[in-house]
């Protein structure tokens, strides 16, 4: 039994290492699509962002600045994508494309300025975000070494499942998500308002039926799976290729048994037209 | 006056011209950056464009073009019926294993039957990939894109696990498969490659892209069921209405798209590869055809250029470190020239210009009066 829990504990633990990423992106994936527009350039985006967050963690030393500006990198890319499709009608898969090409490439261009080279400088641990519950588990025990498992990584990591409760209230308990979700719908209706990990989390927000609390369970999924694959991968039992396929062939299973059709917003991908 | 009026109409109206814009406005961003980092502009573009020059490179940019083409003709297809294959990353990756593993197991096989059935078996790998999603989708109604992103990633793990199997994993040190048979590989001759001076890796794979242009071209506008396909992808209601049957026409549209990665990922093999590493990340043709189809206005010979185009721009940019610039400039480059592709809106919109030079000239007669 104690050997269960320990079990338990490296798989959740490894879980957590895998889920937060997805699940940011995957949130963000929710607002955009639920507003109508497809975000291809989800995985552009999040390289930005992780060059943004690295660099300015490293030359600032504040992890919480380097997490900050993570998200404004993202935000102007996404602001770029916004602009092209919504005020110059740019068709949603062409510059979402565009972005995931410019994304990284913008990336390693900007690593070369400052570093020399096409990596960022790795981050010491004061650099990166503070493990807020580390140590204070008693690991001599079996549950203690499961709390630690548990509790024992990036305070992102456990920020993200707050976001998902405060995305699920935006999106259904506020004015403005009821007309985002609305402009999903009948973008007519309201015209006042104006690898890849990107792919697998635009794949969570689908497979969540393009809202967060699904985009949630499709992420823990993915990082379940993911999880799964490095406890699996150890033993050597199976064979590793045939582990790391197991996220992906779960997750058409699942959508067979379970899913079925999701309900696209009916304006997704449609170009918004003012006039029309 | 008029040679104005009638300069601004070309080049608000005519796609190909704001294609034209859209990579000239890519190369200027280019510039920009590498002038930011300090690289002479003129070293780096003139290695861009120095396989242009002479025989080997043009061979070059032809080899490197070929799965750009294919790639490229999948994914246009695939606009021109509605469905957006993003799936072709896989589709690629099939059937250049279901190629890679005919080269390997039949060596013994002369050319003039080991090549066609390498091109079927990778064509029909492709298209099964393709068909397995419509199935899905039609039957269970799962979502298209969700499908195809994670059978981009089976049929990735799935290549890995069979190039790892003894019978086909290389005997040497390398992660990779063995070599195909001499009798699967679509290389010109030593002697042709030596007397002409081409690339080492040229080879007659570039006929076959031809070919499927054309042959993709013809099936889209000279066939009733090229008629079908783009009326479902047009209006799906409207089709099923006249009698369409939409399922079908989903069928056949990803198993056509999904044909021709697959035959995209044979070429690749049979002419450059020849063998298929085990990878650590996804390659990148099939994203690459998303590309090129764009580039390409979705048209199969605008494709045909776009993929030559992109094959120069990826052998060029494999050589940019030489003047000490990264090659990811490439992909600013390319990703700009596709975002102004998106917003080329922007070229139409200079008709407003025309009512400016009006008002300008009317002032400057007045001007002239006082």
């Amino acid at each position: 039994m104690s050997n269960f829990i320990s079990e338990l504990g490296v798989i959740i633990y490894a879980t957590l290492i895998y889920t937060p990423a997805l699940l940011y992106a995957a949130l963000g994936s929710c607002f955009s699509e639920v507003s109508g527009v497809i975000n291809i350039g989800i995985e552009g985006m999040m390289t930005v962002g992780a060059f943004t967050g690295a660099a300015v963690a490293y030359f600032t030393s504040s992890p919480m600045l380097g997490f900050l500006c993570a998200g404004i990198a993202g935000m102007i890319f996404g602001a770029l994508h916004a602009s092209a499709t919504v005020l110059l009608n740019a068709d949603q898969t062409i510059s979402g494309t565009a972005i995931n090409m410019i994304g990284p490439g913008l990336a390693i261009l900007v690593a070369r300025a400052l570093f020399d080279s096409t990596d960022t400088i790795p981050l010491s641990p004061e650099q990166k975000m503070p493990l807020l519950f580390r140590g204070i588990f008693d690991t001599s025990t079996t549950f203690g070494k499961f709390m630690e498992n548990v509790f024992g990584t990036y305070v992102s990591t456990y920020l993200v499942f707050v976001l998902v409760v405060v995305v699920w209230f935006i999106f259904y308990k506020t004015k403005f998500g009821l007309r985002l979700r609305s402009c999903g719908e009948h973008p007519e209706a309201c015209e006042t308002l104006g690898i890849n990990q990107g792919f697998i989390a635009i794949a969570a927000v689908i497979f969540g039926k393009f809202r967060p609390q699904g985009a949630l369970i499709g992420c823990l999924l993915f990082g379940f799976c993911s999880g799964l694959k490095v406890v699996l991968g150890g033993s050597g039992a199976i064979n590793m290729q045939i582990i790391s396929m197991i996220p992906y062939v779960v997750t058409v299973i699942v959508l067979i048994l379970f899913v079925g059709k999701s309900h696209v917003p009916t304006a997704n991908g449609k170009p918004f037209i003012k006039s029309r | 006056m008029n040679n104005k009026k009638g300069f601004i109409d070309f080049i608000s109206t005519n796609k190909v011209v704001h294609i034209v814009l859209s990579i000239v406005l890519g190369f200027l961003v280019g510039a920009i950056f590498l002038v930011v980092l300090k690289i002479p502009v003129g070293a780096a573009y003139g290695k861009l464009f120095a396989p242009f020059t002479n025989l080997k490179g043009i061979s070059y940019i032809i080899v490197y073009g070929i799965p750009y083409i294919m790639t490229g003709l999948s994914v246009a297809f695939s606009f021109k019926t509605g469905v957006f294959n993003i799936g072709c990353e896989g589709q690629f990756v099939v059937g250049s294993m279901a190629a890679c593993l005919l080269g390997i197991l039949c060596p013994n096989l002369p050319s003039i039957v080991l090549i066609p059935l390498c091109f079927i078996a990778a064509m029909l790998a492709g298209a099964i990939w393709g068909i397995i999603v419509g199935f899905l989708k039609i039957k269970w109604g799962i979502n298209e894109v969700l499908s195809m992103i994670m059978f981009n990633w089976i049929a990735f793990y799935l290549s890995n696990f069979i190039a790892g199997i003894p019978a086909i994993h290389s005997d040497g040190s390398a992660e990779a498969t063995k070599s195909i048979s001499e009798n699967a590989q679509t290389l010109l001759s030593d002697e042709t490659i030596a007397n002409l001076g081409l690339c080492p890796t040229a080879n007659w794979g570039i006929i076959i892209a031809i070919i499927m242009t054309i042959v993709i071209w013809f099936i889209i506008e000279k066939t009733s069921l090229g008629y079908e396909l783009k009326a479902v992808g047009f209006n799906k209601d409207a089709a099923l209405y006249g009698g369409i049957n939409v399922n079908k026409s989903i069928l056949l549209a990803l198993a056509i798209s999904g044909a021709m990665a697959g035959l995209g990922g044979a070429l690749q093999l049979m002419g450059m590869g020849r063998r298929i590493s085990i990878f650590s990340s996804q390659e990148g043709f099939g994203f690459a055809g998303i590309v090129t189809a764009l580039i390409g206005c979705s048209n199969p010979f605008g494709v045909f250029v776009a993929g030559l185009f992109y094959g120069s721009l990826m052998y060029g940019g494999s050589k940019l470190n030489l003047v000490g610039a990264p090659t990811q400039l490439v992909n600013v480059i390319v990703g700009t020239v596709v975002f102004f592709i998106a917003i080329s809106v922007i070229f139409t919109n200079l008709k407003y210009l025309k009512g400016l030079f009006k008002k300008k000239e009317v002032k400057n007669v007045n001007g002239g009066e006082k």
